[in-house]
């Protein structure tokens, strides 16, 4: 399969199809940069003038936006609550995971838990949303607590799904041999089976951070009187502010959507995998 | 009751009837593009990727200008009546503005998901086949296919869930308006719960939305069943 690679020539017709078709994904990001860098006075009324790249280069419009949208404060509220989700996760997610994967197939109980958590992957958040809104400001957690809260319990029967899936290709004689040298099952999971498990803690890393990083709707119902406000949330808050100076509502988009392209242009591999993976399985 | 059963039909149906087809055609199409001996491969792939991991609130405001204001400038450049107004402001049409905006972001995750199913075809079945005289179509109908139906399914599944529960795109292009066309059922459940004072009433739709979604998912998880004891 791989030798013939070499030899086959290069498809040009189809390269050139597929960049042409890049039009489709690159324009309107080409738009939001455009309109981002320009001044209101630059915009004209024509498709071209709209369109056209600015004259001159000025960051003016960022320095304004980060001020209006507090960009820096929501930013850094995104960030704890994604990295937080995601950390906690891994870690109770990982050990469900491991705990049914193991005892399901000759366990009433851990079978039972196991179809119970995965089917939770058929519950949308749409209806739970309002009897969490009541409950959270009930207990208090109508804040960025109880937002990694419900994450956390919302990425559930996806990432057990996966955690105990992947349990599947570490064979049992690890465990027995440890077991064997005298480790307790606590000792046995951290030292053996955690590291094993590296590549899955990738796939739900990459698929609980995409989730909730982007997420808009948890953080607008529980959140909406604490506040705080998350990147995405931010630019729906302060969107009448923005009025019809649409280059500084621009300039923002752009500042809202860079941290993932960066954090994309990092780790595409990884990203890339994890999303299939996540998917597939 | 009437209502809870004719409200959440407008926006989501005509999201989740038409849309799934388009996208999957369109992403098997690329996925095939993609897959083939082509220059730039993983730089393409990425890029093709990159509407996926954008936010979909800000992609939708982002669009929400192009469908105001860039559209209906295209229009009077090239004399089109029916493109010179808003998409956006017309009952009959918003949907299609809130699929494609949606379609733009599915796009390139079903396509990473069927060039994934593409790589685990092995190469020495086309070499059986093209042996046996099956060329482009044929081959494609009769090999191909059948081969990534799985992917096709969870393309399929993932397209339904995700034009469903559509809600960020809407709340950033058209609020639900005009005229509630383009409502779905977690903007409905949203708006109306939260801002508009039926609490008792959208928790009730809520319940009747979960049963939808189980008999849907159900029955996806039946064909699915079903087609992986075909291969």
């Amino acid at each position: 399969m791989m030798k013939k690679k070499g030899m086959e020539k290069v498809n040009w017709p189809v390269t050139v199809l597929l960049i042409l078709g890049l039009i489709t994904v690159a324009f309107p990001l080409y738009m939001t940069i455009v309109i981002a860098l320009k001044q209101p006075s630059e915009m004209g009324t024509g498709i071209s003038s709209i369109l056209s790249l600015p004259k001159s280069f000025s960051l003016l419009n960022f320095a304004e936006a980060m001020r209006v949208t507090d960009f820096w404060r929501s930013l850094g509220n995104s960030i704890l609550i994604t990295l937080l989700t995601v950390v906690i996760s891994i870690v109770i997610h990982s050990l469900i995971g491991y705990a049914i994967g193991r005892n399901k197939d000759h366990s009433k109980f851990y079978k039972f838990s196991y179809l119970y958590i995965v089917s939770g992957m058929f519950v949308p958040f749409a209806i739970l949303m309002m009897p969490l809104v009541k409950q959270t400001a009930q207990l208090g957690i109508a804040n960025w607590v109880g937002i990694i809260i419900l994450y956390v319990v919302f990425y559930m029967p996806v990432n057990v799904l996966l955690y105990s899936g992947y349990l599947k290709n570490i064979p049992m004689a690890l465990e027995e041999a440890a077991y064997v040298d005298g480790a307790t099952t606590w000792t046995t999971y951290w030292k053996i089976i955690f590291p094993l498990m590296k590549p899955m803690h990738a796939t739900v890393a990459v698929l609980t951070a995409l989730g909730t990083w982007n997420d808009v709707m948890t953080p607008l119902v529980i959140m909406s009187g604490s506040g705080m406000t998350t990147l995405p949330l931010a630019q729906m808050t302060f969107q009448t502010q923005f009025g019809t100076n649409y280059n500084l509502a621009f300039a923002s988009y752009l500042l809202a959507l860079l941290p993932i392209l960066i954090f994309y242009l990092i780790c595409q591999k990884q990203i890339l995998n994890g999303v299939v993976n996540g998917a597939v399985k | 009751m009437e209502k809870c059963w004719n409200q959440p039909d407008v926006g989501g149906n005509h999201a989740g009837r038409h849309c799934p087809d388009i996208v999957n055609l369109i992403s098997l199409i690329l996925a095939m593009g993609l897959n083939s001996k082509i220059k730039f491969k993983s730089a393409l792939r990425g890029a093709y990727f990159i509407p996926n991991i954008l936010g979909a609130l800000v992609v939708g405001y982002i669009f929400n200008y192009f469908f105001t204001y860039i559209l209906p400038a295209f229009g009077d450049m090239i004399n089109s009546g029916a493109l010179s107004s808003s998409m956006l402001s017309n009952p009959k049409l918003a949907w299609i503005a809130i699929v494609i905006v949606c379609a733009w972001q599915a796009i390139a995750m079903n396509t990473i998901i069927y060039i994934s199913g593409l790589q685990t075809v092995p190469e020495d079945v086309y070499e059986a086949a093209s042996i046996d005289g099956a060329t482009g179509w044929k081959k494609f109908k009769n090999i191909t296919f059948p081969l990534i139906l799985p992917f096709f399914t969870i393309n399929m599944v993932l397209c339904v869930k995700n034009f469903l529960m559509v809600f960020d795109q809407i709340m950033a292009l058209t609020k639900g308006g005009p005229a509630q066309s383009t409502e779905s059922i977690s903007y409905l459940i949203y708006n109306n719960g939260m801002s508009g004072g039926q609490f008792g009433f959208q928790s009730a739709n809520a319940v009747i939305f979960f049963f939808v979604v189980v008999l849907i998912s159900a029955f996806q998880l039946g064909v699915l069943g079903k087609k992986e004891e075909q291969l």
